[in-house]
């Protein structure tokens, strides 16, 4: 019998499977949307994916202790970064979502999704149980969610804000919150939705209404949501097959690569492939929520529960935009979609959920 | 740490509440799971075929192409109208994304004028989904290679090889074959065909064109493509030919017809050449004339209200729409009617410089003394006539003349007929509820009063009395009895004679006889007062409108005669000055082109050019003139 070194048995291969897997299926899929071709997008995004996976890697082998220290340090930074871009797009003229660091376009509020759901589990880890009812439960959460989710809201970016407000709520919610207390926000917020709705942006506004009608606007704002279910709906059920997608290879369908990659799957694949994709992310899913109810520590429990939360948050909205459920949220498909700051995200919640693994391997559960 | 201070909330309950919340979260998110891949099947399985279809349709471009025309071709099979290619951009208002940019762009490389792209504007916001919609025809090869090149900034444009109708000698067909045009809302509305609304479709408006529309159509082709959704064609997936319309051939001589248009000069009138053996018409001329070429582009505002505005009236069709009193050339056929009514051809009448009927006394144009039935026509004495009209009455002479056909409306393929009068008593009480009078008699016999013909009738006249037979014109191929006339040969034959005297002995039109060996015409020449004879003026100066018509009937050869034809030309202040040289020279063409073209050629230097260059530059005048100062003789 051949034994397998620790060091190699300690490497997660199944996760790295899993994430291989899903990715390079949009890898393919990529070199079709590209007209079977590597380039532009299918190669670079292997590139960038084979990063990213190594730095999760590193991630996961972090101490969880140091995600815990660095937590408010983090946030606070990231905060200040979300400032500093307001007033640099404020300075410069319109809006601005990113900073240019010289070799890439750093987007504070991608970092923010990661620690906000990190800050709040450091809180709620430290406050005293017999206080989860009570008032000092509830004021610090909602500024810490409040301050970044408005700053967001003003580049504006309406997904990511969605986003960051519902990591922290997740964290809220499984730190043992009262529960009425979101039945009771959820019920006052749908009451408010039309004060809220004016506050959109114009093009936000439209978005949204051409979401509840898309047919009302074919060729204008809504032609997003017919071509995408156009691609989904003619591929039936096994697809039109590889290299063979009409809507995506004519341009009919918009951002086929990036927010629109799984109707250019769906297209090619069918309702197969569909399904396959959706059953991997169940997979990787299912694996951050195990992460989470078998963590050590509190921390450990509720960040790994919030992380999961954003992985599940993109990959639902992003799905339920293209089938015509959600209105059109510049969200990506995780680990799909070409691009770089979402991969970036996915792969640092990932690397974290998988130090909270480990964490949970090295020694006795204990709450603290 | 591990005790809580009250018992509801403690570290364990804790840990217990977060298992059983993410669980719920957990859950939550495994049933949003679920309803994404239900509704992904709802979509991909139930609405399979709806999004097939859709997405076919967006991938599969479906144009008509619209079919070629069928040439109209002369009796020689020599092109009368046919089809050219034709450049043009069209947008497809469905894959027109970013409108102002697109026609900003199109707007500049094009150069088109305000116009142009305000008509634009209309016909995109009537048009729907892939109606073409048209922005430029008959593009340079320069033009179109410079939207080629820039067709991946500019979507929803779609560049076309069409054809477009060519009518090879331009105007001198133009009221022979009318034009075509694209069809208008009305036209569409009452065809409901998808090709009406085609960009490039043309349908017959006027003459031939029109009346052959359902044979020269054809049947329009499809072309299938795989379209980007910029518009660009990325295959053909199949196409349908289209079935070009049939071929029209026409009795007319091309080279006779282009001929007879050129000799007309800058005068107004019309030519009317018939093949004495079965009615054919050899040429249909009325000038000036519009080029028909400029209503298959479209004409501008501007080129149409030039046209209008000409004293010459180029719009109307003058040998079939033009009537005129035929003035002497109607003699020989009073000549028939007397000798049809018992009058001895060689019984003589003294004129003494005209006819005296009660107290009035109607002129003459000369003293002709005792002359004979065919001097008459040859002198063309009026107290002659004066003489049978007033011994006879008109009434014997009309069914002669609507026998010859005179006052009939032909059957013939696209011509829109005016057919005039020929007068008698029952005419006269019930169109004005009066007696018919001697005086009017006399009026009628030289083809002045309430006489009106037109040029074709004119022709048809002349054609029967050559030819003894009831000659039916046609310009297509179509079989008449062409019976012989119910006359006496002797009848025919003097009228014959006076005809040839006419021209070949001491008579009106001796300066136009033929320059051939051997072949002879035999004809009559007209002059119709344009104001009435108590006026005083004889019409034959002053301005051009009061101006007498110049009319003239012939045939040739005289013994044995093959052709006929009529000549009218307006304001031409006499019919042997101005028609009968052209009659000569048209059939001097008919049997030595040479000899004919010289002559045209010294013509044409004269006046200014050939018909199309004159015209351009009448135009470019008109415009110069009546678009800047009212002083056009003046440079700049």
């Amino acid at each position: 019998m051949i034994v397998v070194p620790p060091a190699i048995q300690r490497i997660p291969w199944k996760l790295i499977a899993l994430l291989s897997a899903i990715t390079g299926f949009g890898i393919l899929v990529l070199y079709s949307a590209a007209g079977g071709s590597f380039t532009p997008w299918a190669m670079q995004q292997t590139v960038r994916f084979l990063v990213f996976l190594t730095a999760a890697m590193v991630i996961g082998r972090f101490p969880l202790r140091i995600f815990e220290d660095f937590s408010y340090i983090a946030y606070i930074g990231v905060l200040v970064l979300l400032i500093a871009v307001e007033l640099l797009g404020f300075v410069g003229g319109g809006s601005q979502r990113w900073l240019n660091l010289g070799f890439m376009n750093l987007q504070p509020s991608e970092l923010m999704k990661v620690t906000i759901v990190v800050a709040l589990a450091r809180f709620y880890a430290q406050l005293p149980p017999g206080n989860t009812r009570s008032w000092t439960a509830l004021w610090p959460a909602l500024i810490m969610i409040g301050l970044p989710t408005a700053l967001v809201m003003l580049q504006p970016d309406l997904g990511t804000a969605l986003s960051i407000c519902i990591g922290g709520v997740v964290v809220m919610f499984v730190a043992g919150l009262p529960f009425w207390w979101f039945g009771g926000t959820a019920i006052a917020g749908a009451a408010a939705l039309p004060i809220l709705f004016s506050f959109l942006h114009d093009y936000q506004q439209k978005r949204v209404l051409i979401f509840l009608d898309p047919e009302s606007d074919p060729l204008g704002a809504g032609y997003h949501i017919s071509q995408s279910k156009i691609a989904i709906g003619s591929g039936g059920v096994g697809g039109k097959g590889f290299l063979n997608g009409s809507q995506s290879h004519l341009d009919y369908l918009p951002e086929g690569h990036t927010d629109f990659i799984f109707a250019t799957m769906a297209e090619e694949w069918g309702l197969i492939g569909g399904l396959a994709l959706i059953f991997g992310f169940f997979l990787l899913l299912r694996w951050g929520t195990r992460v989470a109810i078998r963590a050590r520590t509190r921390f450990g429990q509720l960040t790994a529960a919030g992380l999961t939360m954003t992985i599940f948050f993109y990959i639902a909205v992003n799905l339920m935009m293209v089938m015509g459920l959600a209105p059109v949220v510049g969200i990506p498909l995780p680990l799909f979609s070409y691009g770089g700051s979402s991969m970036l995200t996915i792969m640092t919640c990932v690397g974290i959920i998988l130090a909270i693994e480990n964490d949970s391997k090295t020694g006795t559960r204990r709450f603290h | 740490m591990a005790r809580g201070k009250s018992p509801p909330i403690t570290e364990a309950w804790r840990g217990i509440t977060f298992t059983r919340r993410a669980l719920v979260v957990g859950g939550a998110q495994a049933a949003v799971g679920v309803a994404l891949a239900a509704r992904m099947a709802y979509i991909s399985v139930v609405d399979n075929d709806r999004y097939v279809l859709e997405s076919e349709s967006n991938r599969v471009n479906l144009t008509l192409v619209p079919p070629r025309r069928g040439w109209i071709v002369d009796r020689n099979g020599k092109a009368l109208a046919n089809n050219r290619v034709s450049l043009r951009i069209d947008i497809i208002p469905d894959r027109l994304h970013n409108r102002e940019v697109v026609l900003g762009q199109l707007r500049t490389l094009l150069q088109l004028d305000g116009d142009t792209m305000e008509r634009i504007n209309r016909d995109l916001k009537a048009a729907s989904g892939f109606q073409p919609v048209a922005v430029a025809e008959d593009m340079s090869e320069a033009e179109y290679a410079s939207i080629l090149v820039r067709l991946p900034e500019l979507p929803g444009i779609a560049p076309q090889r069409g054809f477009a109708r060519n009518y090879p000698t331009g105007a001198a067909v133009g009221h022979l074959i009318g034009y075509v045009g694209a069809p208008n809302a009305e036209e569409y509305q009452k065809a409901k065909d998808p090709l009406y609304i085609t960009p490039g479709y043309r349908i017959g408006k006027d003459g031939l064109e029109k009346y052959f529309q359902p044979m020269l159509k054809g049947k329009p082709g499809a072309r299938r493509v795989e379209v980007t959704a910029r518009g660009r064609v990325v295959r053909d997936l199949e196409t349908q030919p289209d079935v070009q319309g049939k071929t029209v051939h026409l009795t007319i001589d091309a080279d006779l017809q282009e001929y007879a248009a050129r000799r007309m000069g800058r005068e107004s009138g019309a030519i009317i050449v018939i093949d004495c053996l079965n009615g054919d018409i050899l040429s249909f001329v009325s000038m000036p004339s519009f080029d028909p070429n400029s209503f298959s582009d479209g004409i501008s505002n501007n080129e149409y209200s030039w046209l209008r505005a000409d004293d010459h009236q180029p719009l109307i069709n003058k040998a079939t729409r033009g009537l005129y009193p035929p003035g002497s050339t109607l003699k020989p056929m009073a000549a028939i009617a007397a000798i049809e009514h018992g009058v001895d051809p060689s019984e003589r009448h003294t004129c003494i410089g005209g006819y005296r009927l009660g107290n009035r006394f109607f002129r003459c144009l000369g003293t002709h003394g005792s002359i004979d039935m065919p001097t008459a026509i040859m002198k063309s004495c009026n107290s002659y006539f004066y003489w049978l009209a007033h011994r006879l009455g008109y009434d014997a002479m009309a069914p002669t003349a609507k026998l010859l056909g005179l006052g009939e409306e032909f059957q013939l393929a696209g011509s829109n007929q005016r057919y005039g009068t020929i007068p008698d008593s029952a005419w006269k009480q019930s169109r004005y509820d009066q007696k018919w009078t001697a005086s009017d008699s006399l009026n009628a016999v030289i083809g002045q009063g309430y006489v009106s013909v037109n040029p074709l009738q004119l022709a048809v006249m002349s054609a029967r009395i050559a030819s003894g037979r009831r000659l039916y014109p046609r310009l297509i191929n179509r079989a008449f009895q062409n019976e012989p006339l119910p006359f006496s040969p002797e009848a025919l034959a003097v009228a014959r004679q006076g005809m040839d005297l006419v021209v070949n002995g001491a008579g009106t039109a001796v300066r136009s006889r033929l320059p051939l060996d051997g072949i002879t015409m035999g004809g009559k020449t007209g002059t119709a007062q344009v104001r009435g004879l108590a006026s005083g003026s004889r019409g034959q100066s002053g301005a051009w409108k009061y101006r007498d018509h110049g009319l003239f009937v012939c045939f040739a050869p005289v013994e044995n005669p093959r052709y006929a034809a009529s000549v009218v030309i307006e304001h031409g202040m006499g019919g042997s000055r101005a028609a009968a040289p052209i009659a000569k020279d048209i059939f001097t063409f008919l049997y030595d082109r040479e000899k004919a073209m010289e002559a045209l050629e010294t013509f044409e230097g004269g006046w200014g050019g050939t018909i199309k260059e004159r015209m351009d530059r009448d135009y470019a005048a008109w415009k110069a003139g009546a678009s800047s100062d009212p002083n056009p003789e003046l440079p700049q």
